[in-house]
């Protein structure tokens, strides 16, 4: 009986038809961007109203005065230009060192292989976690770093809790963290290279500077621009390290977007301030990818010799 | 058996005993300390019960969402009491201070009622209360029905109690007549000085009367310990604590103020009077001559460690940051001393500001009337003196307990001077800010100037100008100004 159930027909009631059918298999994608377009818009509504949590009688629509009123404001530029320097920054040293690590790994070995996987450590590292590690290494009493500084004659270094020294200091942790993720994607790239150009290369002798400007670098241009935009993404929206070390400060030194956004919110229970600071996060984000895809999009067509 | 000495404790328990008295006489019965402790605990217990039907709501459930804090602690070594009595169940999450008042607005501003209560600060009811996120106590405290007769709502230290309670209106006095009991204080905070007395001795300086024999001890300190140890620890992070403790305390003894309120309630700000501008100058000297090297960094936590490490000579914060410094397995357990400290040399007593740990009612609540008896409980006499006396539950806000002989010569046993300072600063300690909805935004902005104003990168007077004229655009903004 049960055989005849399993091999028979499926009844005329449970048929889909073929019409139908992309429609239900879609389904769950839909579902997943309704999810993610719900938040997204309510930001939006939230973003052109006066809404306050702590004066909920005050709410009402302003109509782009929260972004109207950004442009007067020094702090919010402020707000850009840092988040736009630590993005710059990060990305750019992220991706030389990065480039560097992974070209000195290259070569399949098990010494390669295991130092490319020990470099990795700091990438499972929860980034509040190492930003309170770097906080006590770099505490002018006790911390190794302020004891290496001290060596090389940079007594008293402030790191964090100096306005002049904050960024370079969130930098180097934010480098510590995601140097490793770049460099384990160019890696994974550098290896999936053909093999045919370099041996070419090897054959008629070109010296090595030629082939990593003309040959490595241009086939790996891909792979760049992959690594560059998830870093830059998330790098423009840090906020875990410069909040665990600094909050912020010293003064306005480190405010970027995603820590003024949640100081507006939590701490100010500003809902419209907040929520439009990130949709301008958001569009800077946008724009952003959109340029990198686009170029990479380019390369690809010229690398299939479509352009 | 044991029926004399339930008797004591009965007596003690109506009053006609003092605590002394019960305990010589218990020790005389040839109590053991535990035996004496459990009796104690079933005649408190049943004392609350006399007059009180304290099992109106048994089998029903209370949760609370807490800070990690010794006051949590005392709570939850006393919370089977609280079930026997009750009948009542009670479960609670515990989150560290770092997430803690996050998780509270996200689940007050989601309307959750998974919470019942939980812990605030005074500051943050300026925020929930007109939100309509907690909710106004008095209804449950002045309903005889509902609360225990011998809860003594007026044992309550009353700045403290007045510090809770507040009409919502921007600018208004906190405890008006017509003011909203947003929370019940637990346990409160003075902010005067706890110093090391070995470094002062080795120094040769005296304890600090004002502002400027504070700079000058503080540098001498700097100068003379060795070891890298620094003259004066207070808060410098980029947040509303680092203006509370020490700073308006000394601040709100030159008569000084964050907001001035006019005649028709609107606001102003008030940090940029010569006056002000003078102590600015002062305090921000002293974090540049003898604070901490990374103070911009520095929270509560770091304030007070360095003191218990022996990093910093003094600390001019919480005296309960002092007081757990003075003990456990901190390197400089025994060795520190307390001070008031009034910053103003006309001032004829300190003027803390306070930071009060108080229990709030969600609005959101499944179950008020039964939140209520556990917030009673919580705050009752019984509870504070176990806290007292039994756990680290210092500065507690009942007059009766630190009327308590038994507490204070704990205290002034383990901790000399600390009674003193409190009894010295109590009369003047308040919440100094004026009540506000924008306190966490102007806060905040007033720590941002002051780390610009030590790393030099403002000068003091053009800083206070700028602080000054950015509040007053933002009150503007909300309504308020």
């Amino acid at each position: 009986m049960a055989s005849v159930t399993q091999s028979g027909a499926t009844p005329r009631g449970f048929r889909i038809s073929k019409k139908v059918l992309p429609y239900v298999l879609s389904l769950p994608a839909l579902l997943v961007c309704i999810g993610i377009l719900i938040p997204f818009f309510s930001a939006v509504v939230y973003s052109f109203q006066r809404y306050r949590l702590s004066q909920p009688w005050a709410r009402q629509f302003n109509w782009g005065e929260n972004y109207l009123n950004f442009f007067t404001d020094s702090g919010f530029w402020n707000t850009l230009r840092v988040s736009l320097v630590y993005a710059g920054t990060t990305v750019v040293l992220e991706l030389l060192l990065g480039l560097g690590i992974a070209l000195l790994l290259q070569r399949r070995s098990t010494v390669n292989n295991f130092i490319s996987i020990m470099l990795l450590l700091p990438l499972m590292t929860a980034p509040a976690l190492a930003a309170l590690m770097w906080k006590l290494m770099t505490n002018p009493g006790f911390g190794i770093l302020s004891y290496f500084a001290s060596l090389i004659g940079l007594e008293n270094f402030r790191w964090a809790s100096s306005p002049d020294t904050a960024l370079l200091t969130v930098v180097l942790v934010d480098i510590w963290v995601y140097t490793p993720f770049i460099m384990i994607l160019l890696l994974a790239g550098l290896r999936s290279l053909p093999t045919q150009p370099f041996e070419a290369a090897a054959l008629d002798g070109v010296p090595r500077s030629f082939v990593f400007f003309r040959i490595t670098l241009p086939m790996l241009t891909p792979y760049i621009l992959t690594a560059t935009l998830f870093r830059l993404l998330d790098s423009i929206q840090q906020f875990d390290i410069i909040y665990a070390m600094t909050q912020g400060g010293p003064g306005d030194t480190l405010t970027v977007f995603q820590v003024e956004a949640y100081l507006n919110f939590f701490q100010s229970t500003n809902v419209g301030r907040s929520a439009a600071l990130l949709i301008i996060l958001w569009a800077i984000t946008y724009i952003l990818s959109n340029v990198f895809i686009k170029n990479w999009l380019r390369l690809r067509e010229r690398a299939r010799g479509e352009a | 058996m044991y029926e004399k000495e339930k008797d004591l404790i009965s007596a003690f328990l109506r009053g006609e005993v003092d605590r002394r008295g019960m305990l010589k006489g218990l020790g005389a019965a040839g109590l053991t300390a535990g035996t004496a402790g459990t009796l104690f605990n079933m005649m408190s217990t049943r004392a609350l019960a006399a007059d009180f039907d304290w099992k109106a709501h048994s089998g029903k459930s209370v949760k609370l969402l807490l800070n990690k804090h010794p006051y949590a602690d005392a709570m939850i070594a006393n919370l089977q009491t609280f079930k026997d009595l009750t009948g009542m169940e009670v479960t609670y999450d515990v989150f560290p201070e770092d997430v803690y008042f996050d998780k509270v607005t996200a689940a007050l501003s989601s309307s959750s009622s998974e919470y019942d209560a939980f812990m605030t600060g005074a500051y943050m009811t300026w925020t929930y209360g007109p939100a309509g996120w907690i909710t106004d106590l008095n209804e449950w405290i002045k309903d005889t029905t509902k609360t225990n007769p011998q809860y003594g709502w007026d044992d309550f230290l009353p700045g403290v109690k007045a510090s809770c309670a507040w009409n919502g209106q921007p600018g208004g006095a906190l405890g008006s007549e017509d003011a909203k009991q947003w929370c019940i204080p637990w346990g409160y905070e003075q902010n005067n000085l706890s110093y090391n007395k070995e470094m002062f001795d080795k120094v040769g300086v005296g304890v600090p009367k004002n502002l400027d024999e504070l700079l000058t001890t503080a540098a001498k300190l700097t100068k003379d310990v060795g070891g890298g140890v620094y003259g004066i620890g207070v808060r410098g992070s980029r947040s509303w604590a680092t203006i509370h403790p020490g700073f308006l305390s000394g601040y709100a003894n030159f008569g000084q103020k964050d907001l001035n309120v006019s005649a028709d309630g609107k606001l102003s700000a008030a940090m940029n009077t010569p006056e002000s501008k003078a102590f600015h100058a002062k305090w921000v000297q002293m974090i540049q001559e003898s604070g901490p090297k990374d103070w911009s960094t520095y929270t509560w936590y770091q304030v007070g460690t360095d003191l218990g490490a022996g990093a910093s000579a003094m600390i001019y914060d919480a005296d309960i940051l002092g007081y757990f410094m003075n003990g456990g397995d901190n390197k400089m357990a025994g060795k520190l001393a307390y001070a008031p400290f009034a910053a103003n040399p006309a001032a004829s007593a300190p003027t803390p500001n306070i930071w009060i740990w108080s229990l709030s009612m969600s609005n959101f609540s499944k179950d008020k009337d039964a939140t209520w008896y556990f917030l009673q409980w919580a705050t009752g006499l019984e509870h504070a003196i176990f806290g007292a006396t039994k756990m680290d539950f210092v500065n507690p806000v009942r007059a009766t307990v630190w009327k308590d002989e038994i507490f204070r010569e704990r205290l002034k046993k383990s901790y000399p001077g600390y009674v003193e300072m409190h009894d010295i600063s109590a009369p003047g300690a308040k919440i100094h800010f004026t009540a506000q909805p924008l306190f966490f935004d102007l806060t905040t902005e007033w720590a941002a100037t002051l780390q610009k104003m030590v790393a030099k990168e403002v000068p003091v007077d053009e800083g206070l100008d700028k602080l000054a004229e950015s509040i007053n655009r933002q009150l503007a903004e909300a309504g308020l100004g």
